[in-house]
C-alpha cells in the first residue's frame, strides 16, 4: 500500500498535466479565433472562422470540466485551496467561458437584429478574458501561494502580480497564435493570407513572452532555479530552450513558405514544451510552494478507483474525438453553408 | 446582528443555489428533448414519414441552444464546489470528487464527441450512424444525470466510507455502496421522470400554441403540429401518474433516512400516530408551532406511512440545530405537489378528449395546455429546493455541516462575484429564452424547404451554418 500511496498520484499528476495540455491546445484555438474576431471584420469570414471550430468546440471545454474534476476527485487538496485562492479570476473565466459558449449559437439566431452585436463582441471578448484569466491563473500558480495548514490564508488579490499579469498576455498571445496557424490549416484565400500575416506577429509576441517568463520564473523561487541550473539536472532540461528555438525557426517558415499545416504542429509544440518545462520546474508540488502532490491527494483507494476507469476510458474518448474531428476534416469555406 | 462570516456563508449558499439551479433546468431540458430527438429520428428511419423528420428538424434547433446553456452554466458548477466549499470538497472529493470525474468520463465527452455530429453531420455521415449519434448523446444525458445523482444521494444518505480521524476526510471502503446508497434509486427515477415530464410539457405547450394559432386563422394545424401535440399529451397521460408513485416512494425513503425532512415539509412539530395533514399553514421555527393551519384528519399518516394510524415524526423530536427551514420547505413541497396533480389532471383529460375525438379541437383545452408550460420544471425546481434545504444544516448529511464546509472567501468578494454572476445570468440566460421562445413561436412545417431526406442535413444545419445569411429560415418576416 505504502507503494501505491507513493506512485498513484505521480501517475495522476502525468495524466492531470496531459489533461491540461490537451485542454489548453485544443480549447486554446477556439478561444484564439474567438480574439482574432477583433482583426477580421467581414462577416462572411468571422463565420467560416466560427464553422471550423463549432462541431469541435464543446468537447475541447469538456477537457477544463475533466481538469476541474480530476483536481476534485484525485487531489482534492489543491483543488480546495487553488479555488479559493483563485476565486476571482477563476469566476472571471467562468462568466467569459459563458459569453463565449452560447455566441456560437446565438450570433447565429440573433442574425439582423439589433442584439446580434451584443453577441459577436460576447464571443470576441470572452474569448480573450477567458485567454488571459487563465493564463494568470498559470501565473499564480507558478508563483505560488500562502497555505497554512493546508488552508489557503492569503488575500483575495494576492495572484494579481506583473509576473501573474505578463502571463496572461503570453497566454493570449498564444492562443491568438494557436487560432491563426489552425485557420492556416483549415482555411483558404483571403483569411488563410490573413491568418499567415497575424500568425507572424503573434509568433513573435509569443516567443518574447516565452523568454520573459522564462526568465522570470527562476528568480521566483529558489528550488526554481537549481532545478535548471544544478548539476546533473542540466543535462535534461537543457534540450527544452533548445527545441523552442528550433521549432521557432521552422514556424516561421512554414508560414513563409506556404505550408498549411506546419505553423500549427510547431505551434503546439512551444505549448507542450512550456507545459513541460513548467512540469519540470514546479515539481514535485502541486500548491506552490508548501504542498506536495501526495500532501494533497486522495486516499489510494480514490485515485486506484479512478484509475482503473480512466485507463478504460481515456482511450475510447480519445478514439471517438479524432472521429469526429475526422468527420469535419479539410478545409472550410465560405461556401460550405450554402450547398 | 450578522457577522461578515455569517454573511459569507449566506452568499456562498445563495450563489450556489442561485448557479445550480439556473443550471438544473437545461440538463433537465437536454435529457428529456434528447430522448424526445432519438425517438423521432428512429420512427422517421423505420416510417419513412416526413413528419417524423420535420419535428426532428424542428426540435434540434431548440435543443442546440438549450444543451449549450447547459455546458456553460454545467462548467461554473464542477468549479464552484472548490471555490464556494473548498473544506467540502478537501473532506468529501476523495467520493464525490472520483463521480464526478466519471460523470466527464462516461457522460460529458459522449454527448460532446456527438453533438457535432447530431447538430452538422447528417450529410457527413449516413443516416444509420447519424441516428447512433443522436443515441450518443441521449444517452449521455442519462449517464450524466445517473453519476450526479449519485453523487447527490450519497450527500443525503452517506454509505461505504470510513472518517478518517486524523483528517476527517471521508475514504471511499465500498464503491458499490457508496454509488447505490439507500435513496439513489429513487432520487434517480424521480429525478428522470420528471425531466421527462418537464419537456412534454414544453412540447405540448409548442403543439398547444400552434393548434390555437391556426385556429384563430380558420385553418388547420400542419401535420407536424398534431404529432407533437398527441406524443406530448400520451407522455403526460403516462408519466405523470408514474411520476407521483415514484414521488410516494421517495418520500418514504425520506421518512425512513431523513425523518427530520419530511416533519419540516410537513410542518408537523409533535411525533404523532394517526397525524392529519396540514393542506396550509405557516411553520414558525421559534415558537415551534405551525400558524393558520388547515387540516385533513388522518391523511398525514396515510399519506406517509400508508395506514391511518401510522406514525409521522414532528420536529421537536430533533434538537433545534438540526432542523431544516420548514417555512421554505413546506411551500416548495406543496407547489410541487399541486403542479404534479394538476399534470396528472392534464394527462387524464387529454385521454378522454382523446377518445372523443376532440383532442386538436379543444381550444380551452389547449389554453390550458400553454399555461402548464413551465408546470414540469417549477415542479423539478421545487422539488429540488425541497431535498437540498431539507438537508440542511448538513452537506453530508449527519456529518458534515453547511457552515463547516465553506471556503474562506471574504465577504467583499463574494459580493462582487455574486453581483457578476446575477447580471451575466440575466442577460445570456434571459437572452437564451427570448430566442428560444422565437424559434418555437414559429409552427414546423411540412416539407418544410422542400428537403429530400437526403438534403435534410443542410437544412438542419442552417441553424448554426451561418453560410445562409438572413434570419432563420421559414421565421418569417
Amino acid at each position: 500500500m505504502m507503494d501505491f500511496a507513493y506512485w498513484l498520484p505521480i501517475v495522476w499528476a502525468v495524466i492531470l498535466v496531459a489533461a491540461i495540455t490537451i485542454y489548453v491546445i485544443l480549447d486554446g484555438f477556439d478561444l484564439g479565433i474567438g480574439m482574432l474576431f477583433a482583426l477580421e471584420r467581414n462577416q462572411g469570414r468571422r463565420d467560416v472562422m466560427v464553422n471550423t471550430i463549432a462541431p469541435v468546440w464543446d468537447g475541447n471545454e469538456t477537457w477544463m470540466v475533466l481538469g476541474g474534476a480530476v483536481l476534485y476527485g484525485v487531489f482534492p487538496g489543491a483543488y480546495a485551496t487553488l479555488l479559493p485562492a483563485f476565486y476571482l479570476p477563476i469566476v472571471l473565466m467562468l462568466l467569459a467561458l459563458i459569453f463565449r459558449g452560447v455566441s456560437f449559437e446565438f450570433r447565429i439566431m440573433t442574425r439582423g437584429t439589433a442584439r446580434e452585436a451584443l453577441w459577436e463582441v460576447g464571443f470576441m471578448a470572452g474569448s480573450g478574458i477567458a485567454a488571459f484569466s487563465q493564463g494568470v491563473i498559470l501565473g499564480g500558480v507558478i508563483q505560488g501561494i500562502a497555505v497554512t495548514n493546508g488552508e489557503f490564508t492569503g488575500g483575495a488579490l494576492d495572484w494579481l502580480t506583473p509576473f501573474s499579469v505578463l502571463c496572461g498576455l503570453a497566454v493570449m498571445c498564444g492562443y491568438a497564435l494557436l487560432g491563426a496557424t489552425w485557420l492556416v490549416w483549415r482555411t483558404t484565400g483571403v483569411l488563410e493570407a490573413s491568418c499567415r500575416k497575424w500568425a507572424a506577429w503573434l509568433a513573435i509576441g509569443l516567443f518574447a513572452g516565452i523568454v520573459a517568463v522564462s526568465l522570470w520564473t527562476p528568480l521566483l523561487h529558489a528550488p526554481y532555479l537549481r532545478r535548471w541550473t544544478d548539476w546533473p539536472n542540466i543535462l535534461f532540461v537543457a534540450p527544452v530552450p533548445v527545441l523552442v528555438v528550433v521549432l521557432g525557426a521552422l514556424l516561421a517558415m512554414g508560414l513563409r513558405r506556404g505550408h498549411s499545416r506546419v505553423p500549427f504542429l510547431c505551434a503546439l509544440g512551444w505549448f507542450f514544451l512550456c507545459l513541460s518545462g513548467l512540469g519540470i520546474t514546479v515539481w514535485p508540488y502541486a500548491v506552490p510552494p508548501s504542498l506536495t502532490l501526495w500532501d494533497v491527494s486522495s486516499p489510494p483507494s480514490s485515485q486506484f478507483f479512478q484509475l482503473v476507469g480512466t485507463a478504460i476510458l481515456l482511450p475510447i474518448i480519445l478514439t471517438y474525438t479524432i472521429y469526429s474531428y475526422r468527420v469535419f476534416r479539410g478545409k472550410v469555406t465560405e461556401a460550405d453553408g450554402y450547398h | 446582528m450578522q457577522t461578515a462570516p455569517d454573511l459569507a456563508l449566506l452568499l456562498a449558499r445563495f450563489q450556489f443555489a442561485f448557479t445550480v439551479g439556473v443550471h438544473i433546468i437545461f440538463p433537465a431540458f437536454s435529457i428529456g428533448l434528447a430522448a424526445y430527438l432519438a425517438v423521432l429520428e428512429g420512427l422517421w428511419l423505420k416510417t419513412g414519414r416526413q413528419v417524423f423528420l420535420d419535428l426532428y428538424r424542428y426540435w434540434i434547433k431548440a435543443f442546440s441552444i438549450v444543451f449549450s446553456m447547459g455546458v456553460v452554466s454545467g462548467l461554473v458548477m464542477s468549479y464552484e464546489f472548490g471555490t464556494n466549499w473548498s473544506v467540502f470538497s478537501k473532506k468529501a472529493g476523495p467520493i464525490t470528487g472520483v463521480l464526478l470525474s466519471y460523470e466527464v468520463m462516461t457522460a460529458f465527452f459522449l454527448e460532446a464527441g456527438f453533438l457535432g455530429v447530431m447538430l452538422f453531420g447528417m450529410n457527413k455521415v449516413g443516416r444509420g450512424l447519424h441516428f447512433a449519434a443522436t443515441c450518443c448523446v441521449s444517452v449521455g444525458t442519462l449517464i450524466s444525470m445517473t453519476w450526479i445523482l449519485a453523487s447527490n444521494s450519497w450527500m443525503q444518505t452517506p454509505r461505504g466510507y470510513t472518517i478518517d480521524p486524523a483528517t476527517g476526510r471521508f475514504m471511499p471502503d465500498d464503491w458499490l455502496a457508496i454509488i447505490f446508497n439507500p435513496s439513489f434509486p429513487f432520487r434517480l427515477v424521480h429525478m428522470g421522470l420528471a425531466a421527462f415530464l418537464s419537456v412534454a410539457f414544453v412540447v405540448g405547450a409548442t403543439g398547444a400554441w400552434h393548434l390555437l394559432k391556426a385556429r384563430r386563422v380558420g385553418a388547420t394545424a400542419r401535420e407536424p403540429v398534431r404529432v407533437m401535440f398527441s406524443m406530448a399529451m400520451w407522455m403526460a397521460a403516462i408519466v405523470a401518474p408514474l411520476q407521483i408513485l415514484a414521488g410516494d416512494a421517495h418520500g418514504l425513503n425520506t421518512l425512513k433516512y431523513q425523518p427530520v425532512k419530511i416533519a419540516a415539509m410537513e410542518g408537523d412539530w409533535e411525533t404523532e400516530g394517526r397525524a392529519s395533514e396540514l393542506l396550509f399553514g405557516i411553520p414558525n421555527m421559534k415558537t415551534e408551532r405551525t400558524d393558520y393551519a388547515v387540516k385533513v384528519p388522518l391523511l398525514g399518516s396515510l399519506i406517509l406511512t400508508h395506514s391511518l394510524d401510522g406514525k409521522v415524526p414532528g420536529m421537536k423530536d430533533f434538537p433545534r440545530d438540526q432542523r431544516p427551514p420548514s417555512p421554505v420547505i413546506f411551500f416548495s413541497f406543496r407547489i410541487m405537489v399541486a403542479l404534479a396533480m394538476l399534470m396528472a389532471l392534464v394527462g387524464f383529460w387529454s385521454l378522454w378528449l382523446r377518445r372523443k375525438g376532440a383532442l386538436f379541437t379543444s381550444p380551452f383545452f389547449h389554453r390550458v395546455a400553454v399555461c402548464m408550460a413551465p408546470a414540469g420544471f417549477i415542479a423539478l425546481l421545487c422539488g429540488w429546493v425541497t431535498t437540498e434545504v431539507g438537508r440542511q444544516p448538513w452537506t453530508v448529511y449527519g456529518l458534515l455541516r453547511t457552515s463547516e464546509s465553506v471556503s474562506p472567501i471574504v465577504l467583499s468578494s463574494m459580493a462582487v462575484t455574486m453581483t457578476a454572476f446575477v447580471v451575466v445570468y440575466v442577460i445570456v440566460f434571459g437572452s437564451g429564452l427570448v430566442i428560444l421562445l422565437r424559434l418555437l413561436g414559429r409552427a414546423p412545417e411540412e416539407g418544410e424547404h422542400n428537403a429530400s431526406p437526403a438534403h435534410a442535413a443542410d437544412v438542419l444545419a442552417t441553424h448554426t451554418h451561418p453560410g445562409i445569411a438572413g434570419p432563420i429560415p421559414g421565421e418569417g418576416a
